[in-house]
């Protein structure tokens, strides 16, 4: 099967998914084709082991970023067959339009795959799985942690092939983040904080647990709606953001089933909360029923000893 | 003066339980169906941007019969527009199919800007969106949080924190949520509502490559621990370390 990779970025490099996408990819038996968009990230992309070879997309639309335009550049240097993204924002939106261009399917936010092309992947937020088969060539976008990475030491041949498209967005003004925090979608650990934190300066012990432990923070959604200073980009859950990290702490949070749809594919979650019936506890690990009063001292103290 | 197709989608309320009976979803357990919640976003913004700029809305569904609520419920915000596509055949429809559907209303709308939901409640795709603006040639920005009530700027994420952009006409914009929830509709607004016209229309979407082999529950997981008390912080925390090895 031929399977085509649109290389997830980060910055000047490749975001870690990227490796996730090719271990995959050789999964299922294809030695894929990785796309970099404007290059970047080409020449770490040659060194992932199973990478049968790299294109550098060069094109004047790689400057910011336009879906459509980027789509357009990607198709004209992509071959036939199956076309791999992440399930990104940014993934998702190219995917899709290369799959429309095509007029083949897409499939995104597959968490298993298997030969033959059948896909799994979450609908209802998680409250239950769809499986489907595809026959020929269609697109389809991988959630991040999902996938076995591919290693290094590998040495795929690079070319670089000049493509571009029609770029219709504008960017008129670009806004820094408020913090330089790490974000919850990147965090391989995070500490929710929910309404039972009582305010947003109590905010500050998970801000310091997160730092120590190389965390993000994050926030329910009635964190957000009541307090200034708690931005929605902190939220998780149904109309916040989905996480899938290996360690998630909801502290002062009820567990509402539109906050467990952003989180209960964390590997493992631990929950505070002081009352005992809160369904939190129902998709957590490790539960401690105790107010976050008493029990965030300890577990910073704790964790300090440790790391 | 704008028009503006705005793609709403009836789903099950988020907070009703989703049960899968003989390898599918039972649609008929579900009491409760609403508009997605992103699509009231999409449909709050485009009520803005006529507000402001003139013009007017046609709110587009693709759904069986009780998908007209959705409809209604625009209708009585002032939407005078409705068009429900839908084919008695259809069941599972594959992200090309919806698109060309969705595609072609918006085109027999003749609107030039498609407002929908970052993606719909219940297929959590994201597809719809750019694969729509895709078919139309257009431009599409997605996730955007803020907009202008002119609707000339959109706020949209990016890996540097966020961007303020325009977009050429005809264009998608796909919305994730705003400052700005869905306004509730008064009394003759209801009343208005109970006389709309739904333009109910069939689509042909053509054959589908991929097959819809059924729904499952997601694995359990095994159930975890409770502990006590404050006191029991150490020893989890151990437990991180040594049995989840997270730590
Ligand atoms: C369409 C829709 C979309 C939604 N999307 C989201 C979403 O994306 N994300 C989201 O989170 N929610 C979402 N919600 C809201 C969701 O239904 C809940 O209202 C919300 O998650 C509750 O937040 P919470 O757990 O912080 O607050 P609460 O439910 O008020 O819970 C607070 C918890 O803190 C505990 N507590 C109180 N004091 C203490 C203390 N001192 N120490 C320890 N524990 C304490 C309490 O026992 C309680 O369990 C959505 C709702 C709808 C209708
Ligand atoms: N059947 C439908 N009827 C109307 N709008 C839809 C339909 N399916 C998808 N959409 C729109 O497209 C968005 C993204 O959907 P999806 O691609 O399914 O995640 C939704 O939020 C709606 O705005």
């Amino acid at each position: 099967m031929d399977i085509t990779i649109i290389a997830e970025t980060q910055g000047n490099g490749l975001h870690a998914v990227t490796n996730q996408l090719v271990g995959a990819a050789s999964s299922l038996g294809a030695s894929p084709t990785v796309l970099c968009g404007g290059g970047v990230g080409a020449d770490e992309a040659a060194g992932i082991a199973g990478v049968g070879k790299v294109l550098s997309v060069t094109g004047d639309c790689f400057s910011t970023f336009d879906g459509g335009a980027w789509a357009a550049a990607f198709d004209a240097a992509a071959g036939s067959g199956v076309i791999v993204g992440a399930a990104t924002a940014q993934g998702r939106d190219v995917v899709a339009r290369i799959a429309a261009r095509r007029g083949i399917p897409v499939v995104q936010d597959v968490v298993s795959m298997s030969p033959g092309l059948n896909m799994t992947h979450p609908i209802y937020s998680g409250k239950a799985m769809q499986e489907v088969t595809v026959s020929g060539d269609c697109g389809v976008t991988l959630r991040a942690n999902t996938f076995a990475p591919a290693g290094g030491g590998g040495s795929a041949e690079t070319a670089t092939v000049q493509q571009s498209g029609d770029v219709k967005i504008a960017v008129q003004e670009a806004i820094a983040k408020a913090s330089e925090r790490l974000d919850v979608a990147d965090a391989d650990i995070i500490i929710s904080g929910g309404r039972g934190m009582g305010g947003p300066e109590n905010f500050d012990k998970l801000y310091a647990l997160a730092d120590e432990m190389g965390g993000a923070v994050g926030a329910s959604r009635a964190a957000v709606d009541a307090w200034d200073g708690i931005p929605h980009t902190m939220q998780v859950g149904q109309t916040g953001k989905t996480v899938n990290p290996s360690l998630y702490i909801a502290v002062g949070i009820s567990g509402a089933i539109q906050h467990l749809a952003g989180m209960r594919t964390s590997k493992y979650i631990v929950a505070i909360n002081k009352d005992p019936e809160a369904p939190i506890f129902k998709v957590a690990d490790y539960g401690i029923v105790a107010t976050w009063e008493e029990a965030m001292p300890v577990l910073a103290a704790e964790i300090a000893k440790i790391l | 003066m704008v028009e503006i197709a705005v793609l709403l989608k009836q789903v099950p309320d988020t907070n009703a339980k989703i049960v899968v009976v003989g390898g599918r979803v039972d649609e008929s357990a579900v009491t409760s169906w609403v508009t997605s919640p992103y699509d009231e976003y999409a449909l709050e913004a485009a009520l803005q941007h006529t507000e402001a700029a003139g013009g007017s809305i046609t709110a587009i569904t693709l759904g069986p019969a009780r998908a007209d609520k959705v409809l209604k419920d625009a209708a009585a915000l002032g939407v005078t527009k409705l068009v429900r596509i839908w084919d008695d055949s259809w069941q599972d429809l594959d992200s090309k199919q919806v698109q060309s559907a969705l595609a072609n209303a918006v085109q027999a709308a003749g609107a030039e800007l498609v407002y929908c939901g970052k993606q719909s409640a219940d297929r959590n795709q994201g597809s719809t969106g750019p694969g729509v603006a895709e078919l139309l040639g257009a431009g599409c920005v997605v996730e955007v949080s803020e907009f202008d009530a002119a609707g000339t700027t959109y706020l949209r994420p990016a890996a540097s924190g966020s961007e303020k952009v325009t977009v050429a006409a005809p264009a998608v914009v796909t919305f994730t949520k705003t400052a700005s929830d869905l306004r509730r509709p008064n009394v003759r607004g209801i009343m208005m509502a109970k006389r709309a016209q739904i333009d109910v229309v069939a689509g042909d979407v053509g054959s589908s490559t991929v097959n819809f082999n059924g729904h499952s529950s997601p694995a359990e997981k095994p159930p975890g621990k409770t502990y006590e008390g404050s006191g029991s912080v150490p020893e989890v925390v151990g437990l991180l370390r040594d049995e989840a090895k997270v730590l």
